[in-house]
């Protein structure tokens, strides 16, 4: 099913997906007590965070992510990706968020759908401000022809 | 044992959802944020589809004493919105939008897209650890 207007978009696919996330969120909060924040736990499993969850938790959990995508691979299909061309995108990108997410306690999954779903207003200022600042990257680097597809 | 699994379940279908939804494509992400091009609407139905999980789970939370298999709730208790909140939020969005990669995709592409996950991965852990090397000074 396509979105009028929209024939690139994949809104089915994107709801389920999302409400398989949220339920993914609301096991780690009703089963463990906890933000299923992936920038949190993955700073927790290699060591980088004096807080948060206890280690085993924080792997499984990051482990986990990698094997739900192995899991659709094997059982549903290919994973449609295409990545920025070059390393030195992704170095930058990589840095840039690890840093930007640490410093402000939280990315898409913590802020965006834990914390905005409780109506925390910190969450949902973060989550505004990082998805404005996405789009101005973007529309920057459009403007300067360095975009990738 | 059964903290183990919660967090492997929690994990997994996490990670299954992102691979399903389309997130764990940068180019999609990247053209959700194109909000001025080729606009991509796809990730605002992923966000409502969890939030309104999410928003559910609340209102049992709200009503629990302890969670399922946990002594307590350890949730977030900090209302403060300061300069390192904006500032962070601001740091990720460029950086979201440079690579079309945040962190939960990026961590479950290794499985699927070896080489450049890896290459994101290493690069947003080593900001991790610059963060942790600076964060006295904010």
């Amino acid at each position: 099913m396509t979105l009028p207007g929209f024939p690139g978009a994949a809104p089915v696919e994107g709801l389920v997906g999302g409400l398989l996330i949220g339920l993914a969120a609301a096991i780690m909060l009703l089963g463990a007590g906890r933000i299923a924040g992936v920038s949190g736990m993955a700073a927790r499993a290699v060591g980088l965070s004096k807080g948060g969850a206890p280690w085993p938790m924080a792997a499984l959990f990051v482990g986990g992510l990698a094997l739900g995508a192995a899991v659709y691979t094997t059982f549903v299909g290919p994973v449609e990706a295409a990545f920025p061309p070059t390393a030195g995108w992704l170095i930058a990108g990589g840095l840039v968020v690890g840093f930007g997410t640490r410093m402000g306690s939280g990315c898409t999954s913590g802020h965006g759908v834990c914390g905005m779903s409780r109506l925390s207003p910190r969450s949902m200022l973060a989550t505004a401000t990082f998805i404005v600042s996405g789009m101005v990257t973007v529309a920057i680097i459009n403007a300067l022809g360095w975009g990738w597809s | 044992m059964k903290r183990s699994i919660v967090a492997l379940a929690s994990g997994t279908i996490f990670g299954f959802g992102l691979a399903l939804s389309g997130m764990m494509n940068p180019l999609r992400v990247r053209g959700f944020l194109d909000l001025f091009g080729n606009w991509d609407p796809t990730l605002a139905f992923v966000m409502g589809g969890a939030l309104a999980v999410m928003a559910v789970a609340w209102q049992i939370q709200k009503r629990m004493h302890v969670p399922l298999v946990c002594d307590e709730f350890s949730l977030p208790g900090t209302k403060l919105i300061d300069n390192k909140l904006i500032g962070g939020s601001v740091l990720f969005g460029i950086g979201w939008g440079i690579a079309g990669l945040c962190p939960g995709p990026a961590i479950a592409s290794l499985a699927t897209s070896f080489v450049p996950a890896a290459i994101f991965v290493a690069s947003m852990l080593a900001g991790m650890g610059i963060f942790r090397m600076v964060e006295s000074k904010f």
